[in-house]
């Protein structure tokens, strides 16, 4: 019903932690597929013989693509724990009143997923095998 | 106290770019955003731009952005926005002068919803009751005054330009809710498509925007509900 509004103006507007949380669900949402159209790229690889998949699949054992695979499972958890509270919150209008607190809750969950699988996955890095 | 307003300006017939402008008012902290825009127009600069009628958060004339955030300039104090105070137009609308922006496809979508009663019943010998508890199921939707604060805080809004928008659904669910009202199948049949309810990300900037405090986000996911069960 508007005119499109540039991104840059729409980031200069003050909203509330909902908004902050809407933006990263959009991000993280990039990030994913961007995720899926290199991993259906390294797949297709195979077509081009065994040695030329394998020697693909070596650059995902570097430094670079360990930290990114990190980036992934965040944004895949982010994605995720934040379209269930969004699912929530649409189901059961009443919640508006906790809609901050939701967020954070939302955050509180997501760290105490993430940061230990985050150690784990970068144990390699950590040990200097990569 | 002096009170810095950074107001946002642009004439299109005479500028080729939006400009800021700085003007500064002797202003007391109980006085609104509104009494320094007027200070300005009447002594300062006359060729300042905005609208505003009632002039007590009632007409719904004067809503702008202040310091970021939609709000109206008749029903915010100094004293909630501090000695600098940046105005803005809403975004979203073409601005016609300054802070004046052209509404028509607001209103355009507004009328789209149907934001009337619709009852073809014959009229009864009195009026069409109702019990106090069938009209509070909509109590809170009556209190729209059509500022398009809300609509026009909404990321949705800003990135989709065929949504409605949450002012549009709140007259929608003011009259969804209503019990003598018969246009539901219709309303929601606007509604339900992918430019009505559904393109709401539940993002709350409407919510917080609301002057007249409605639970704008609420009212949209109770309309969302009505769509996926058929009716209110």
């Amino acid at each position: 019903m508007l005119e499109r509004t540039s991104f840059r103006e729409g980031l200069r507007y003050r909203g509330g932690s909902s908004m902050w949380a809407w933006m990263l669900h959009r991000i993280t949402g990039l990030g994913v597929l961007l995720f899926l159209s290199i991993h259906i790229l390294e797949t297709f690889t195979l077509s081009f013989g065994p040695d030329f998949y394998n020697n693909t699949m070596e650059l995902y054992n570097t430094i670079f693509f360990r930290v990114a695979e990190i980036g992934l499972l965040f944004a895949v958890l982010y994605h995720a724990i934040n379209g269930i509270r969004i699912t929530i919150q649409d189901f059961w209008p009443a919640l508006w009143r906790y809609e901050r607190a939701l967020v954070w809750a939302g955050f509180v969950i997501l760290i105490f997923v993430f940061i230990p699988l985050a150690v784990w996955g970068l144990l390699p890095v950590f040990r200097g095998e990569l | 106290m002096r009170v810095r307003f950074d107001i946002k300006r642009y004439d299109p017939e005479k500028d080729e770019a939006p400009y800021f402008q700085n003007y500064e008012v002797e202003l007391g902290e109980t006085d609104r955003v509104l009494d320094g825009l007027n200070e300005i127009r009447w002594r300062q600069d006359g060729t300042l731009t905005f609208r505003r009628s009632c002039e007590h958060g009632i007409c719904g004339s004067d809503a702008m952005r202040i310091n970021g955030r939609n709000r109206l300039a008749c029903k915010t104090l100094i004293r909630e926005v501090g000695r600098r105070v940046r105005i803005e137009p809403l975004l979203g609308f073409p601005v016609v002068r300054d802070l004046v922006v052209d509404q028509q496809r607001f209103f355009q979508d507004y009328r789209s919803v149907l934001p009337f009663l619709v009852n073809d019943d014959p009229p009864p010998p009195r009026e069409r009751l109702q019990s106090p508890e069938a009209r509070r199921r909509f109590d809170d939707t009556t209190k729209c005054i059509l500022c398009a604060a809300c609509t026009t805080a909404c990321p949705s809004a800003w990135g989709n330009d065929s949504f409605l928008g949450p002012a549009a659904i709140v007259q929608a669910h003011r009259f969804i809710f209503d019990t003598r009202d018969h246009a539901t199948v219709e309303r929601l049949a606007r509604l339900a498509g992918r430019c009505g309810v559904w393109a709401c990300r539940t993002a709350y900037n409407c919510t917080m925007a609301c002057p007249r405090e409605i639970q704008v986000t609420r009212a949209i996911a109770e309309v969302k509900r009505a769509a996926l069960l058929g009716g209110p």
